[in-house]
């Protein structure tokens, strides 16, 4: 069996825990970006340098997807409830992805998550991945 | 230098207008504001203006006529009609010009807008994934901003509960029927916790202001209102703004706070002293947030504000009273013209069923959109 698609495998990096996203750290001032970027938007430098994203942190915002959009979205034809939200990664920055949990009651603000890699369409070939924050339970 | 006024105004009315193209309701609007001025499209001495939709504005002199003037083309996302306005503004108080017209116009397909992640300079991941949607982005940042302030979501209903209100007091919006609080809060949930009710719809419009130089306004009206300040401001780093992939650990103010402290202080007026003020309510969390960031109140005053009726027309800070975004959908040309159009309006004492009472003589207003920018004006007769 192949492994999943990715849906655009340049966000990612292998890591001794697993895969990570991959943005960039500004060598000069410390500043994080996601994906990765050339120029710092902190001190207009550049010296951006690749670094693993932490794959633990902790909701900093979300809300629903409450009707399937329009294109450029490509995921499932039906539509499938789904959640998106930021998480703070400690020390670096707060990253925008999809979040594994739907039902509003059980979101919080503040909750424990970690990276997971998710199916959000499939095709002949098997399904895509794209990233996503569960709850991280350990 | 010279100060700005504006002597002359017109809107085609919002909404849905089958058969007409946003190109024509620009003609409309722009008739309708020379009519006002007394003034002829041959007596303009310059033209900015724009569309996202519906077209390029400089293609109008074929309908309005073919006078040579210099007619500059304005694409600023939401700001465009700020950004003719002080593009227009700079071009009169240097000197440059002594009277011109701004246009702004759209006309927009039905529903939620698609927008391309590479205009952004982001990968097609994020499109792809779902997470180019600006509903989202409003419910995420209203999620934190009841979060840190404390506010119970319940007012996000009230806000376009008045909207409505407003919009059916005000015969060129496009929503003129009133809907309660609890139909607000029970319709479909579009991005928790906002519902189908409390965001704006893309639509169509258009708005068009004579504008000249202040000594000579009274040439065209006996009633000018004067263009204390436009300002405009883009994001910096660690504010919180849509198709953000990644954000800053550290937070930094919307570009809402600076374009609007920088209008106050440009007009020598302080938020305090606003009698009317027209403020951008994409949706209901977006009013909300405003209110405090231009400085109109303190962060978490406002649900006090709202539930007690101070932002309603005859409250003490009236809030969007043409019916804002919420009740005249969201042409994005023609948008931050209609704000300006509607603060002359109460300025003049001509907004009718929707006047504020009381006789204001500052008004202010503001819009904010993608991809973080924000323009301001503080108007005073």
């Amino acid at each position: 069996m192949t492994a999943p698609r990715f849906v655009d495998p340049s966000l990612l990096t292998d890591t001794a825990d697993g895969p990570a996203l991959l943005g960039s750290r500004c060598s000069d001032c410390g500043a994080h970006t996601f994906p990765r970027q050339g120029g710092c938007p902190r001190c207009t430098g550049a010296a951006m340098e690749d670094v693993p994203l932490s794959r633990t942190g902790t909701l900093w915002s979300w809300t629903t997807q409450g009707f399937r959009p329009k294109p450029p979205y490509t995921g499932t034809e039906a539509y499938e409830p789904y959640a998106v939200g930021y998480v703070e990664l400690p020390d670096q920055l707060l990253v925008e992805t999809r979040l594994a949990e739907t039902d509003p009651d059980r979101l919080e603000i503040g909750m424990p998550v970690e990276l997971a890699l998710v199916p959000f369409r499939g095709d002949d070939q098997g399904s895509v991945h794209t990233y996503a924050f569960v709850r991280r339970t350990s | 230098m010279s100060g700005v006024a504006i002597v002359g105004i017109g809107m085609h009315r919002f909404g849905r207008t089958e058969g007409v193209s946003g190109r024509a309701q620009a003609v409309h609007a722009a008739r309708r504001a020379l009519d006002d001025a007394g003034l002829r499209f041959s007596d303009m001495q310059f033209g900015f203006g724009g569309s996202h939709s519906a077209g390029d504005a400089d293609t109008l002199v074929s309908e309005l006529g073919l006078t040579g003037l210099p007619f500059i083309n304005v694409a600023n996302g939401c700001a465009t009609g700020g950004s003719a306005l002080i593009a227009a503004d700079a071009a009169i108080r240097s000197g440059t010009h002594d009277l011109g017209i701004v246009i702004g116009f759209d006309k927009h397909p039905r529903g939620a807008f698609d927008t391309d992640p590479a205009e952004h300079g982001i990968g097609s991941w994020y499109g792809e994934t779902g997470m180019m949607v600006t509903t989202q982005f409003f419910g995420m940042k209203i999620q934190r901003y009841l979060h840190d302030h404390g506010i119970k979501p319940d007012v996000l209903a009230e806000i376009a509960a008045k909207a409505f209100r407003n919009g059916a007091r005000n015969p060129m919006a496009w929503r003129r029927k009133e809907i309660t609080a609890d139909e607000i809060a029970a319709a479909p949930m579009i991005s928790h916790p906002l519902t189908q009710y409390m965001y704006c719809s893309p639509g169509e419009g258009a708005v068009a202001l004579v504008l000249c130089r202040a000594e000579d306004a009274h040439r065209y009206t006996d009633r000018p209102v004067f263009l204390a300040a436009a300002t405009f401001r883009s994001r910096r780093y660690g504010s919180f703004e849509v198709f953000s992939p990644w954000l800053a650990l550290d937070r930094a103010p919307s570009p809402t706070v600076d374009a609007a402290a920088a209008a106050f202080d440009a007009a020598g007026v302080a938020p305090a002293e606003v009698d009317v003020a027209q403020i951008q309510d994409t949706e209901s969390g977006a009013e909300l947030m405003h209110m405090a960031e231009t400085g109109l109140c303190a962060h978490g005053e406002q649900e006090e504000l709202i539930v007690s009726g101070a932002t309603a027309i005859e409250g003490r800070l009236p809030v969007n009273t043409d019916g804002g975004c919420l009740a005249n959908g969201e042409p994005i040309g023609a948008s931050g013209l209609r704000q300006v159009h509607e603060n002359v309006l109460q300025l003049r004492g001509d907004a009718g069923e929707h006047q504020v009472p009381g006789d204001p003589r500052v008004g202010f207003t503001h819009v904010y959109g993608a991809p973080g920018i924000s323009a301001c004006t503080v108007l005073t007769r």
